[in-house]
């Protein structure tokens, strides 16, 4: 299976994702923001439907609108006065809205829209490993060094903020890099399985975790393992990765409410 | 005397409702230690985030370190626990976690937590009796403990300035007292600015300086041995 060039970037861009998903999502299920995901998901579509229109990247304009999209939905939980889900339905339908009109003025309703929709292993490209390493690297690591600061906005915003964190800023960070992880993760899953991996593996891992700490590193592992045996799973048995790999996912859960359910039988 | 905390005729409303405070003049100065009480309802919770600047006044201004409540420039000498605080958030949090978080400010606001600050955690949860508990989920313990390890939280910071509202909800007799004499410690030794709302201040009472008892407005402020008759069950909602 490794032998095959397009395999090996399958693997490659899925494991940063399957790392990246469940890592930033933590943030998104802490919050209680579980289908942030999904929402920014719907941009994107419009943002590959753009892509089409003007002949460039499909994933460079899923990026842009993803961004966009996400850093709405957190102006206008902040600043609209628009309850959460509020803020999410506004974006959600506009975004597939606007998908909609512009992938069928791009008159690509046929083509390869699928692969976008539900995720595809035959399309990864070298560009797209090199995009997904370096994008998916910066926002690790931008995760990695606001984690004690997110964790306490997280925890309680308030008291983040008069202690004077950059509260507004860490929040934008958060939905800037959810929207990086669903432009990202688009190739391998699909926009509209995107969000699961980023929330699946984290609410899994809250069954059996111990602390913050231990949830997202257990999540961490859930995404890469759900991305490692899908792909696999989806090569031999010649099923779509996305759905695969979301199933893997939402396995770990049923796994890990068994294992939380007998440990509190003894 | 340098002030901590000052607001200058102030009154506020929630967004479009009845006035909630009106002519609220107080200033405490850097180092003092003040009880605040009043019944239900009667904006102490409210009066402490003017305070903070997590609410701006309708009319009439509030300061922090001699500086606009809302653009403090020295927001990190600033713990604030509020009323019935709560962990959010839907993994299992520790009680170190928790506690670590109230240090993010005085330390390094991106990366790993230093030794030292590690250190400072340790002992603010040591304060609270909770270190043997420490590595457990907030959620696995009594409400009185995750009360203390709130005030642990605040105590992590180490604050200049510590704005409690009602820290013994839910605490038993011994932490009270306990409580009362940390915050006398601290108030003593290091000089730590204490604002402390709370309805039973029998165990403070002893080492606050001036009581402030707010209804509507502030209708009190003196040494507690100056308190009418009347008042002396501060949760009183007799006029
Ligand atoms: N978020 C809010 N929106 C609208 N009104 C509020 C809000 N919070 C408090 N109030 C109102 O402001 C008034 C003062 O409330 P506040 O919480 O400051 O009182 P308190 O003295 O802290 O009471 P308690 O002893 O119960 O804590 C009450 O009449 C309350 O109904
Ligand atoms: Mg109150």
């Amino acid at each position: 299976m490794l032998d095959l060039e397009f395999m090996r970037l399958a693997f490659a861009v899925g494991a940063i994702v399957g790392v990246l998903a469940p890592a930033v999502g933590f943030f998104l299920v802490q919050r209680r923001q579980s289908l942030v995901g999904d929402g920014i998901g719907h941009v994107a579509f419009a943002g590959v439907a753009a892509g089409y229109l003007l002949h460039i990247s499909p994933v460079l304009t899923a990026l842009v609108a993803s961004v966009l999209g996400a850093v709405a939905i957190e102006l206008l939980r902040t600043r609209g006065r628009a309850a959460g889900d509020q803020a999410l339905a506004i974006v959600f339908y506009t975004g597939i809205a606007l998908g909609v009109v512009l992938v069928s003025s791009a008159g690509a309703l046929n083509v390869n829209l699928f692969q976008y929709l539900f995720g595809s292993i035959l399309t990864v490209t070298r560009g797209d490993l090199v995009l997904v390493a370096a994008l998916g690297g910066v926002a690790l690591i931008a995760l990695a060094a606001s984690y004690r600061a997110l964790v306490s906005v997280t925890l309680d915003e308030e008291a983040a903020r008069v202690q004077g964190l950059p509260v507004a800023a860490l929040n934008v960070l958060v939905a800037i890099m959810a929207a990086t992880t669903v432009a990202l993760s688009m190739r391998i899953v699909g926009i509209l399985l995107v969000a699961a991996l980023m929330v699946l593996p984290v609410i899994a891992a809250g069954r059996v975790a111990w602390s913050m700490f231990s949830t997202l590193v257990i999540a961490v592992g859930i995404g890469l393992v759900s991305v490692l045996v899908g792909l696999t799973t989806s090569y031999y048995a010649d099923l779509p990765p996305g759905g695969t790999i979301v199933l893997f996912a939402a396995g770990s859960f049923l796994l890990c409410s068994v294992v939380d359910a007998v440990r509190r039988r003894s | 005397m340098s002030l901590a905390v000052e607001l200058r005729d102030v009154s506020f409303a929630y967004h479009g409702g009845p006035p909630v405070l009106e002519g609220v003049d107080l200033a405490v100065g850097l180092g003092e230690f003040v009880a605040i009480a009043g019944p239900n309802g009667g904006g102490k919770t409210t009066l402490l985030r003017v305070v903070l600047g997590l609410e701006q006044p309708t009319s009439g201004s509030a300061s922090l370190f001699c500086e606009p409540a809302a653009r403090c420039s020295r927001r990190s000498a600033i713990a604030y626990l509020a009323q019935r605080a709560q962990a959010g958030g839907e993994a299992p949090v520790t009680v170190r976690e928790v506690v670590s978080a109230g240090r993010l400010a005085a330390g390094p606001l991106f990366g790993q937590l230093r030794r030292s600050d590690r250190v400072i955690v340790d002992e603010a949860i040591a304060r609270v009796g909770l270190t043997a508990s420490a590595a457990r989920p907030l959620r696995t313990l009594s409400g009185g403990m995750q009360q203390r390890a709130f005030i642990a939280k605040a105590l992590a910071a180490k604050p200049e300035l510590l704005v409690l509202d009602e820290p013994t909800t839910g605490v038993d007799a011994a932490s009270q007292e306990s409580l009362a004499e940390l915050l006398a410690e601290l108030h003593g030794e290091l000089g730590v600015t204490i604002l402390y709302v709370s309805h039973e201040f029998g165990a403070v009472e002893k080492f606050v300086q001036r009581v402030v008892l707010v209804r509507g407005g502030i209708v009190f402020d003196g040494a507690p041995h100056e308190l009418p008759g009347l008042w002396h069950d501060p949760s009183h909602s007799h006029a």
